[in-house]
């Protein structure tokens, strides 16, 4: 029966050291003196590259064909669209 | 099987994206499920920084060294059960079933933990009728651990399967598609852990 596979299997526990590491940096960060700005964005963009870390190894997006990772992202556009709805119902 | 059997049953990768039916219908779930958490965890955040200074800072409240090894854990179970499929994919039956009954078993331990966690603070007075904080903060963590909760059930049912020898090299396509789910799971918490712990 013909599958997808052929398909090759990235350094799993390479990416598991990555998302122990960036981890143990974003609670690391929160004790450290940054300005809160500062920690608010740093985490956020650790927190991004945990995802996308999950996303594209364990979830093979990157070893899968284009149009799967098309439609893992769709939902990103409408969920913009209600959190902006959201906050103008809030304070607009 | 012939291969027009196979394709009728959408076991094939399908000429349009390329993969079989059940990723496909997996992946347009979890979109629905980004969707749902979008909601709960873009609620709280407006609320919150819309409220000042009248939420407590979440260490205030929260216990974040443990939940930051349970989070830790959670991220083992993922590793457990991409390790699981990457077994199957090239036939080790006792790979597979090991692997799999650690992510069953790291699911249950992250269970157990937030279970605890949770009766501590509402030991300490922080329950969901604790204000908006306090609401916001069970329905979202609630969620989650619902969603877990599933994850572990139907790992389990997985892993029963594994073990009859339900699963081959050639055709082990509810691995896959139950570990995207779990994977999912996984990063819902990575963004929650940050989001109304760290933050």
């Amino acid at each position: 029966m013909a599958t997808e596979e052929g398909r090759k299997h990235p350094n799993y526990m390479a990416v598991w050291a990555g998302l122990a590491i960036l981890t143990a940096v974003e609670v690391g960060i929160v004790y450290l003196g940054f300005s809160r700005n500062v920690i608010v964005m740093v985490l956020l963009a650790l927190a991004v590259w945990k995802a996308l870390l999950v996303a594209m190894y364990f979830m093979h997006l990157k070893f899968e064909p284009k149009a799967v990772s098309i439609v893992a992202a769709s939902p990103l556009l409408p969920a913009a669209i209600l959190i902006i709805f959201i906050l103008f119902e809030n304070f607009g | 099987m012939s291969v027009q059997a196979a394709a009728m049953e959408g076991r094939l990768p399908e000429r349009g994206l390329g993969v079989y039916d059940k990723k496909v219908g997996m992946w347009i779930f979890l979109c629905s499920e980004v969707m749902f958490f979008s909601g709960l965890i873009g609620s709280y955040i407006i609320l919150r920084f819309g409220a000042g200074n009248e939420w407590p800072l979440p260490g205030e409240v929260l216990n974040i060294p443990v939940t930051a090894v349970n989070t830790f854990i959670l991220i083992c179970s993922s590793v457990s059960m991409v390790k699981a499929y990457a077994a199957i994919s090239q036939g080790d039956q006792a790979g597979l079933r090991k692997w799999l009954i650690a992510t069953v078993v790291m699911g249950a331990i992250f269970l157990g933990v937030q279970a605890y966690e949770y009766s501590e603070l509402i030991n300490h007075g922080f329950t969901p009728a604790s204000g908006l904080y306090g609401s916001t903060f069970f329905t979202m963590t609630g969620f989650h651990g619902f969603h877990v909760l599933c994850g572990v059930v139907s790992m389990s049912y997985i892993t029963l399967k594994a073990f009859r020898g339900h699963y081959t090299k050639e055709d082990h396509q509810g691995v896959e598609v139950i570990g995207l789910y779990w994977h999912f799971v996984d990063l819902v918490w990575i963004i929650l852990f940050t989001v109304v712990y760290l933050i």
